[in-house]
């Protein structure tokens, strides 16, 4: 069902479009508001070729590391680039973003994807749209209004709009939260597919399975500090932090 | 005076005989009031859109004041109105008092604010909704904005609707731009109150038998459009 959009094997990231975005250097990231530090001192540093996983108990900071990331919040010190660059209009539209609830248009499915196709003629958009939905496993659900989708189909859905632009950089946050093994399976085997095309992937789970069958390696957070860089291996296998340890242990954290 | 039952009789013949002054004063009040509707939601729509997602200085000063004017009392904007076209008035020289023209003005102003108000509380619950996507989608402001009216037509429809509720039935503000002039200017509404002033009962009731047909329609149409929105999930 789920198939890969173009047939090219290898695994380039330096991608279709334009220079790639990576390494993408965090250097001393925190984030405040009143009274509380939501973030502090974030640094890591992040290549193009693999699918990392940001990980944590609830309120780590990692869907506000993600948001930074993507630009939808600004964080009160530090900074990050993308291949030494900062986060311009450039790099912005090469970045694409999952939320956790899928935010879907009130519009047919296909209609959501034509939406953030821009800049494109009609037949372009029209071929463009039938690809991703394929993709996606949606072909026999494009005429259905979006919002009446099961669960699964509307995070399917929301991924294929993010892969419209051809991004770079695939931001997902806790996208299977509320779905179940069979959906998530599928979503997860789109995102694999994603990368394989050549699209960074930066997910955000709290699902230590997730971590593990998903991730190249892993960012580990705690109470909005980095806790552990490493790979997925290396993670589960030795921790070296107590709080490490704890997690996946699956003893609170906080 | 005769008595109900035979006015009523009087008023509902007068419907169907299909009368040719009857029906034109239906037909230039409906004309006014679409006209105006339209106007007041070519403007209103999308100033309530941009009210409800963009932030811009004076965004708040202008939404208080959209809703103060949602109430606007028709006499008063008929009075400026007035002022302003009447001979010795800033636009006194295009000529336009005691006009459709005039009317339809009027009732734009009076049907703006109540669009753009309504627009703006049905569009910022969307807006909320669809807000982190469209950031991350880093969509302009123009973009954003017809994104919002398009997905949120059915509920804008119903703004639309009740601006044409509000100016069809409205009098104090069409009376003193039109003037009431017989065949010019005689609306539904003044014409109902000339009439029952000159104690043409049975003409002023098959009026406001009509009034009332035509608000029923409106809702009915309102409510069956929503069913089939909601039906789709697109309300």
């Amino acid at each position: 069902m789920l198939k890969r959009m173009d047939d090219g094997t290898s695994k380039e990231t330096t991608s279709r479009s334009g220079d790639s975005l990576f390494p993408l250097e965090v250097s001393n990231i925190g984030l405040e508001t009143v009274g509380q530090s939501l973030l502090r001192d974030v640094s890591f540093t992040l290549a193009a070729e693999t699918k990392t996983v940001i990980i944590g108990p609830n309120g780590a900071g990692k869907s506000l590391l993600l948001r930074i990331l993507n630009g939808l919040l600004q964080p009160t010190s530090g900074h990050f680039t993308w291949a030494g660059r900062t986060t311009d209009a450039a790099v912005r539209a090469r970045q694409a973003m999952v939320f956790q609830r899928p935010v879907l248009l009130r519009r047919s499915t296909e209609a959501n994807i034509h939406f953030v196709l821009n800049g494109l003629s009609l037949a372009e958009r029209n071929t463009r749209t039938q690809a991703l939905l394929e993709q996606a496993g949606l072909t026999s659900r494009a005429k259905t209004p979006a919002r009446l989708l099961s669960g699964g189909e509307q995070q399917r859905l929301a991924i294929a709009r993010a892969l419209a632009t051809d991004p770079g950089v695939l931001f997902l946050d806790e996208p299977c939260a509320n779905l179940d093994p069979s959906a998530t399976k599928e979503i997860e085997d789109l995102i694999n597919a994603t990368h394989a095309s050549g699209t960074k992937i930066i997910l955000v789970t709290h699902d230590l399975g997730q971590a593990r069958r998903v991730g190249d390696d892993v960012v580990f957070l705690s109470a909005g500090r980095l806790v552990e860089q490493a790979t997925v291996q290396d993670f589960f296998a030795h921790p070296k932090t107590a709080l490490g340890r704890a997690f996946i242990r699956g003893e609170i954290v906080m | 005076m005769p008595d109900l039952s035979s006015i009523f009789a009087l008023a509902v013949g007068l419907v169907f005989s299909f009368d040719a002054e009857l029906y034109a004063i239906i037909g230039l009040s409906l004309a006014v009031s679409l006209t105006a509707v339209f106007l007041g939601a070519l403007f209103g729509i999308p100033l309530g859109a941009a009210l409800a997602s963009l932030s811009f200085p004076g965004r708040g000063a202008l939404t208080a004041i959209i809703n103060a004017f949602m109430g606007l009392p028709p006499v008063v904007v008929g009075l400026v109105v007035y002022l302003m076209l009447s001979r010795s008035g800033p636009l006194g020289v295009l000529g336009l008092l005691y006009t459709p023209t005039a009317m339809i003005i009027a009732q734009t102003l009076l049907v703006m604010p109540l669009i753009a108000a309504l627009s703006r509380q049905t569009l910022v619950e969307l807006n909320s909704e669809y807000d982190e996507l469209f950031r991350s989608l880093r969509l302009t402001a123009w973009q954003r904005i017809t994104a919002l009216i398009w997905d949120g037509r059915y509920g804008l429809l119903t703004a639309a609707l009740a601006g044409f509720g509000r100016a069809i039935a409205e009098v104090g503000a069409v009376m003193i731009v039109g003037g009431n002039i017989e065949h010019v200017t005689r609306v539904m509404t003044t014409t109902i109150a000339l009439e029952t002033s000159k104690g043409n009962l049975a003409l002023a009731l098959a009026l406001g038998l009509v009034l009332i047909t035509i608000s029923i329609l409106v809702n009915a149409a309102l409510l069956s459009l929503n069913k089939t929105a909601r039906r789709l999930a697109y309300a």
